[in-house]
């Protein structure tokens, strides 16, 4: 390789010497790194908080807290999960170790901007986190905040809802950061419809990011001015709506379901035609159903209030608009199993939790047809169908999106390659875990067991079993799976850039990247998933 | 934006839109005074609109900027009406 004399990213000292040289690096690799040691940090506290309330659930009654205790843990989990991990998740680490590379750029257009982000994530994450231990005991509000109770409950909602404003900051940049990007530092030659779908999918996330975040931003800040200063916002007792509240936190929140999912499909996209051999079929109609997604999906966010006295009017067309949504999703689906028709197919990890990917998010988007029909929605709303469906397209989509990204770079970011006989083992532990915690969910949520309490009906109790077992399973997947991965980071042997045979840019450079990526900026000729 | 394309706008100009925009920020408060019922927040909001609408296209410069930027402006603003729209659509309706 031509830039062998060249530090990679790992081996350069800049000004500053270790840990300072991280946490002043401006440097898009070393920040997506930052991202991602925080993220498994922040998804291993919510996981821990799951197998606790698992635990409690084993059995009808108390069995290790009360229900003051549970109601807090998962508002915690709630939150950690959402707001720490899957929010941010794919795109601020994979985007931005990727994207930059992946069009063929040294690093993002606002790299101390890019920082700028991650530190306002720690601080957010440190403000939820301290919210816990500060005032007047943990939120229980779930993570969701839900006025009128948010406004009346004693516990330190506030501080809870200032850190999901700060992170709501740094979101918005890291959008505002790739689309700048995108338009600005593309290779010569590599036209919009030569981009790789990843960084489509980040397009499109870019502007979610950009447009709902905000709204979300003000909601929370009426919620504490509601609190303070007794402005009668969602309080009908002063003359506000609570419904309002819902319409302003979902017209963020459920866009920001496809700020979750939009990278996890970019990424499936990616390896799909890796590991098929072949380039991937319908590549305009996969960025159309990105930006369809995208735009209607800005707009079925009254999905979720269906039986919170919305008007009759409104649920129509909230219904019809949800059920619109599934055509561009169910596009990408096609596009994905039409590219291993024919294809030379390697089964490599990678390509084993992409299938993994798109079986679990087939049943949490099936599921979602159930909850997005009025009449069926009624009878299994604020069950644990619900909370089924959303696990199966939460962490079942980006969750394992996520991980088979981490199987599909780490080659790259590290230059080593995992044992990979122990991470296909990880991952159908994790998998077989995955389906028994939250496929009981989806019977117990048809039988009429209710979400969010710590207690049940004695005839619910054998699938909580199973679900609880499942969850042991799964947390044992998972350690497999991340100590593998972190062990292959220190592992002697050859350094591989690319392993995969891999089609797009990253895999024409040198692994571990050198700083700024590349030494001589590529000139892109062909479309991104040409094999030779 | 290149340099040759970039406008530069005089002190003359900022003082007229800083003028404008006090004049209008002193008008909000007046109007209160006057009893227009359901129309006083209306106003307060009409007025609160072209205040907006001056600061974007003075001081933000998207009158002299390329139009690709109004454009855009446009569009996420007509993203914002149809969801407040599709909102106050449920309260009509209830």
């Amino acid at each position: 390789m031509e830039n062998n004399h060249l530090p990679n990213y790992l081996e350069y000292r800049g000004k500053y010497k270790g840990l300072l040289g991280w946490l002043t690096t401006t440097d898009h690799k070393r920040i997506g790194l930052l991202y991602m040691y925080s993220m498994l940090t922040f998804f291993a506290t919510g996981a821990v908080l799951g197998i606790l309330m698992r635990l409690e659930l084993i059995a009808p009654g108390k069995q290790l807290m009360e229900a003051q205790t549970y109601n807090a843990l998962f508002t915690l989990h709630g939150l950690s999960m959402i707001f720490l991990f899957v929010i941010p998740g794919v795109a601020a680490v994979f985007g931005n170790f990727i994207l930059p590379i992946i069009i063929g750029a040294k690093d993002v257009a606002f790299p101390r901007v890019n920082l700028l982000s991650w530190y306002l994530y720690i601080i957010g994450a440190i403000i939820v986190l301290t919210s816990q231990f500060m005032g007047d005991g943990p939120p229980d509000t779930g993570w969701t905040f839900y006025a009128p109770y948010s406004l009346k409950t004693q516990t330190n909602v506030v501080a809870a809802v200032l850190g999901a404003f700060v992170l709501g900051f740094s979101s918005i940049l890291t959008g505002l950061n790739f689309i700048t990007t995108m338009h600005r530092l593309r290779a010569p030659g590599m036209g919009w419809m030569r981009m790789p779908i990843f960084a489509w999918t980040l397009y499109a996330t870019g502007w979610i990011q950009l447009l709902a975040t905000p709204i979300v931003g003000i909601t929370l800040l009426m919620i504490a001015a509601e609190r303070l200063l007794g402005i009668g916002f969602f309080d009908p007792a002063l003359g506000g709506d609570p419904i309002l509240y819902q319409h302003l936190f979902w017209t963020y929140s459920h866009p920001a379901v496809y700020i979750m999912i939009l990278p996890a499909m970019g990424v499936i996209s990616e390896i799909i035609p890796t590991f098929s051999r072949k380039p991937i079929f319908g590549y305009t109609a996969l960025i159309i159903s990105s930006m369809a997604i995208a735009f209607v999906g800005y707009f079925v966010w009254g999905h979720h209030m269906f039986t919170s006295g919305m008007s009759t009017g409104s649920r129509w067309i909230f219904s019809f608009l949800s059920f619109i949504v599934a055509l561009p999703s169910a596009v990408k689906v096609f596009n994905w199993t039409a590219t291993l028709y024919k294809g030379s197919i390697r089964l490599q990890t990678p390509f084993w939790w992409a299938m993994g990917f798109i079986f679990v998010f087939m049943i949490g988007g099936f599921s979602g047809l159930v909850v997005g029909s009025l009449a069926t929605d009624i009878h299994v709303h604020d069950t644990y169908f619900v909370v089924a469906h959303f696990h199966y397209i939460v962490f079942g989509g980006t969750g394992f999106a996520f991980f088979a990204a981490m199987h599909y770079w780490w080659p790259k970011i590290y230059g080593r390659v995992y044992n990979a006989k122990i991470a296909n083992i990880g991952l159908g532990i994790f998998f077989t875990g995955f389906n028994i915690i939250y496929f009981p969910m989806f019977i117990l949520g048809m039988q009429g067991m209710p979400r969010r309490y710590y207690d049940y009906l004695p005839q619910f109790e054998n699938w909580n079993v199973v679900s609880t077992i499942g969850s042991w399973i799964m947390v044992t997947g998972l350690i497999i799976i991340i100590t593998n991965l972190l062990r292959a980071r220190k592992a002697t042997g050859k350094i591989v850039d690319d392993p995969w045979d891999g089609p797009t840019l990253e895999w024409s450079i040198k692994s571990p990247p050198i700083v700024e990526n590349f030494e001589e900026i590529p000139v892109v000729t062909t479309g991104p998933y040409e094999f030779k | 934006m290149n340099k040759e394309n970039s406008h530069i706008s005089s002190y003359k100009d900022h003082l007229m839109v800083l003028s404008i925009l006090i004049t209008l920020t002193v008008l909000t408060v007046a109007i209160t005074s006057i009893e227009l019922s359901a129309f006083n927040t209306a106003a307060a909001l009409l007025i609160a609109t072209v205040k907006a609408t001056i600061v974007l296209l003075y001081f933000m410069h998207l009158r002299f900027d390329q139009k690709v930027y109004l454009i855009m402006t446009v569009l996420v603003l007509a993203l914002l009406v149809v969801v407040i729209g599709i909102t106050v659509f449920d309260y009509i309706d209830r």
